[in-house]
């Protein structure tokens, strides 16, 4: 298959042309190489998962996407324009935005406040009139408020709206995570496990939630995640790394007969 | 029947609508937060949506006569959809939101529904999944898009295209739609909802305008319920008590009718929202009460002493002022000093403080229970009724307020009791049939327009007030022939904070048993102020300090089963507690909440001849279904206890 165009999914969505390119990027620290010589795509509309067992380099990879690490070798094109390195406010700016391994929320503040901190990139009044909450600075909050409200009634999360995160269970603050990444309107949304340390249940409503976000607002979605059996049913496709190589990209389904991911996920015997 | 006029112009709810539109275009008649704001709908805008919807349910092909299902949370927008689909002569059917697909099935196959209007994705994918074996089944039409957009759309519309479709055509379809609702009369069905059946399979009752129009308007009369009044609907739709106030007493008293955010933002809604008219069942004011409790156990000494200082003050004095009698000046002040200080705020928080008038119904309340809300000063009264009789059988008026009874005939209510102690009644609100089911309606309601409740009662002599003792088919015999009432002694336990449900056996039998599911809330608050720990509710129930604390209870309730003559046989000798909360996907519950003892009894029978056997312990395993329709199973040995009896009052001679 030509992944360089725009192509159809199994379910008949129309994935556009790549918003994203990594063109041979390696990322070293120090002597310790994490990334070594991968490149992918990421399509307009499509759900990307990136997969790996323990130490693949994942994370690194997603800082990469993100522009928290600038790798020493290799490229990276986003919407069809040579990346130069940047701020991570100024890849912000860009319509990246993401959530964490571990839940980096501001936890005496309510569900409400944290949704909106996701909303500065947004906010363009300046801070003394901010501070007097008058003119442009109110329209503005009136504008932003709406735009979170319609976040909160997505992710169903009414109830705890006056809630201070630092007192809700770990599902729900991931999904308070997922709603503060939304508020920035993403092209690009990144999601660093999602789904880690979650009950059965409360992958289910992730994996709706991830769904319908694509579904509903066509955003582009990067995703790690160690739970193999969700990301074969929500990914479009997928990248499977080992040891900072690239061992297998495509479906779901020809990554899960590519003999070098089962060997990576089942271990071979080296003799 | 003096205003002619008067009644032949209102014997419909489009009627209603349109009287309430004219008279009252700019009042309120629908609230809803979304977005986290209140949003409201005049009398005015509600006739107009409610015309477009219409319109756009002839431009479907709605024709007269349709069942047309409705599935969801209480929304202004379904509310219009079964005032719509009666303004174009179809009957409106609503299901309860949390059916399992095959339950609705048997509905939408029983009453032949053309047309299903769905809340979400949730509801139109169980009837997706139904819908290959519903021959009559056209479309279906849903309110929220929300992850549908990769759905067949050939059969499946949008509200709002609907209501556009039809007001794009409005020109042809009106004169339609003014036939259709000419036509239609008091004796047209005004709605068609399913009884939970405690027994068997749901029945259809279909009642007319003149039942709904007619409870309505007198028993807004009864409470005198004004365009001023606001309800707070949360109950199910397909409930016939959400129908009576969201429908028939709001568009007779054109008050307006409040939907909250979700169902888990009621109780912060409610509170926001202030409504004057308030409906709960027992099981409500229960968990409101015991939350309250917990909360004080959590609070410092001070607010504590004076919270009970207030409190017991309030519970001799709050009854008597609500009843209108003489209270000293002195006690006046006192409570007024603790309406500032307690009972105004605790009111605030629980959302009742501009409650006029609150009903409860459904099961027997707790003494305590009652008590408590009417020292804080709220007018709370009983009902009795059910879904044959639009609700409305008995209900209490003001000062004539009791815990044990169920109050005085509701306005053109006949009552009788027959030898067996059966309670019968007639009024204008009695059904007209059970829908495809001649066999049943000639059971239940004979020639001359009597029907059976089911239940056994007897009028109070001094006060006409009447009192229910129990569902007549369940009222036994024990084997020595005294009386066996479960739900009496069911009650009885259920009044205390840490039992939620009780299941009470003994038909037939030398002595009575009983099931025991504990109050999580309750029972796991005080696990966590003694330190016990525990890791699920299975753990918690099994532990011997739960089982020391219900055998008190239980003990309790037999001391006070032993002073009635006529039940005390009712003591129960041995218990046990169950291992999993009955639930209503199991079949162990109706989807109102009451349990369903034979099914119990059959699923559980090993647990019975165990309780009747004389072991001390029995290994158990039990199937639990969830809602999406999977099947699990869980399994755990059962502790049984004896408990202590009293002897038994004599009876008199």
């Amino acid at each position: 298959m030509n992944m360089q165009d725009s192509y159809i999914t199994a379910d008949g969505r129309t994935i556009g042309a790549p918003v994203m390119e990594m063109k041979n990027i390696t990322l070293r620290f120090g002597g310790v190489v994490a990334i070594k010589d991968i490149s992918f795509d990421i399509h307009e509309g499509e759900i990307r998962a990136i997969i790996g067992p323990n130490g693949a380099g994942k994370s690194s990879m997603l800082n990469v996407i993100n522009g928290f690490y600038h790798p020493q070798e290799g490229e990276v094109w986003f919407r069809g324009k040579k990346r130069k390195p940047m701020k991570p406010h100024q890849i912000a700016k860009q319509g990246l935005a993401r959530t964490f391994q571990n839940i980096a929320l501001f936890k005496g503040m309510s569900t409400l406040d944290n949704i909106m901190t996701g909303r500065l990139t947004h906010m363009k009044s300046n801070m003394v009139s901010q501070m007097a909450w008058w003119g442009k600075a109110q329209d503005e909050e009136t504008a932003n408020r709406e735009v979170v409200e319609k976040i909160i009634d997505f992710l169903e999360i009414q109830t705890i709206r006056k809630t201070p995160v630092g007192r809700l269970p770990y599902g729900l603050q991931k999904r308070v995570e997922l709603g503060r990444a939304l508020a920035a309107e993403p092209k690009l949304l990144l999601l660093d496990e999602p789904m880690a340390g979650m009950n059965v249940e409360e992958k289910e409503d992730m994996s709706r939630f991830i769904l319908d976000v694509n579904d509903e607002f066509g955003t582009t979605i990067a995703l790690i995640e160690h739970d193999m059996g969700v990301v074969m049913d929500i990914a479009d496709r997928v990248v499977v790394m080992d040891y900072g190589q690239k061992i297998g990209d495509g479906t779901p389904d020809e990554v899960r007969s590519n003999q070098a991911v089962i060997d990576a996920y089942l271990g071979v015997s080296h003799d | 029947m003096t205003d002619m006029n008067s009644a032949t112009a209102l014997n419909t709810v489009p009627k209603l609508l349109a009287r309430n539109a004219s008279k009252y275009p700019n009042a309120a008649a629908y609230r809803e937060k979304e977005l986290g704001i209140w949003q409201s709908w005049t009398w005015a805008e509600t006739a107009q949506e409610i015309e477009n919807l219409a319109l756009g349910f002839l431009d479907m092909g709605v024709n007269f006569g349709d069942h047309i299902a409705i599935v969801g949370s209480n929304r202004p927008h379904l509310y219009w959809t079964m005032v719509a689909a009666q303004s174009v002569g179809a009957v409106p059917v609503p299901l309860y939101k949390d059916a399992i697909a095959e339950e609705m099935a048997y509905v939408l196959e029983h009453c032949s529904a053309r047309f299903v209007v769905a809340e979400d994705q949730e509801q139109v994918d169980k009837i997706i999944d139904i819908k290959d074996d519903l021959k009559t089944l056209k479309s279906i039409v849903y309110l929220d898009p929300r992850g549908m957009r990769k759905y067949d759309k050939s059969a499946l519309f949008q509200y709002r295209d609907v209501q556009a479709k039809g007001v794009s055509s409005k020109a042809e379809l009106m004169p339609e739609l003014e036939k259709r609702l000419d036509v239609q009369g008091a004796d047209t069905t005004c709605v068609m909802l399913y009884t939970s059946g405690t027994t068997g399979r749901p029945k259809g009752v279909v009642l007319s305008n003149y039942n709904i129009i007619e409870t309505g308007r007198t028993t807004s009369e009864f409470d005198s319920l004004s365009v001023n009044d606001s309800v707070l609907a949360y109950l199910p739709m397909a409930w016939v008590g959400d129908f009576i106030f969201s429908i028939g007493q709001a568009y007779s008293a054109a008050f307006c009718v409040a939907c909250p955010e979700s169902g888990d933002t009621m109780q912060h809604d409610l509170r926001e929202l202030g409504p004057t008219y308030f409906f709960a069942p027992p099981r409500y004011f229960e968990n409101m009460l015991t939350t309250v409790q917990i909360r004080m156990e959590d609070a410092g000494k001070f607010k504590q002493r004076m919270f009970k200082y207030f409190m017991d003050h309030a519970a001799v004095i709050g009854p008597k002022l609500l009843d209108g009698k003489p209270v000293g000046a002195i006690d006046k002040l006192k409570y007024q000093l603790g309406k500032v200080l307690i009972t105004g705020p605790l009111k605030n928080t629980l959302g009742l403080s501009r409650v006029r008038v609150g009903y409860t119904a459904g099961e027997a309340i707790g003494p305590e229970l009652f008590d408590f809300y009417r020292s804080l000063g709220i007018n709370l009264k009983q009902l009795y009724g059910q879904t044959e009789a639009s609700v409305f059988i008995t209900q209490q008026p003001d000062g004539g307020v009791r815990a044990d009874t169920v109050g005085v005939p509701s306005p053109g209510v006949e009552l009788r009791i027959d030898d067996k102690g059966e309670v019968f009644y007639r009024s204008p609100g009695a059904f007209v049939e059970y829908y495809k089911n001649p066999k049943s309606t000639k059971d239940t309601k004979d020639k001359e327009g009597w029907v059976a409740t089911g239940d056994a009662g007897f009028i109070e002599k001094d006060t006409g007030q009447l009192r229910i003792i129990d569902r007549a088919k369940d009222v036994g015999k024990m084997k020595d022939g005294s009386m066996f009432a479960p739900k009496f002694v069911e009650n009885k336990l259920k009044f205390y904070s840490n039992i939620l449900e009780a299941v009470v056996f003994g038909d037939g039998r030398n002595e009575c048993v009983a099931f025991i599911n504990i109050d999580l809330t309750a029972v796991g608050n005080w696990a966590e102020r003694n330190n016990i720990a525990y890791s699920s509710y299975q753990e918690l129930a099994a532990h011997p300090q739960v089982y020391e604390t219900i055998q008190g209870h239980v003990e309790e309730v037999n001391k006070s089963v032993s002073q009635d003559e006529m039940l005390s046989g009712c003591q129960i000798s041995r218990f046990l507690i169950l291992h999993k909360e009955l639930d209503a996907d199991d079949g162990e519950m109706t989807r109102t909440q009451k349990v369903r003892r034979n099914i119990i009894g059959e699923k559980y029978e090993d647990l019975l001849i165990a309780l009747y056997g004389g072991e001390s312990e029995i290994f158990t395993e039990t199937e639990v279904s969830y809602e999406d329709g999977r099947k699990g199973s869980i399994s755990a040995t059962l502790e049984i206890r004896d408990t202590a009896m009293q002897p038994r009052a004599k009876v008199a001679a």
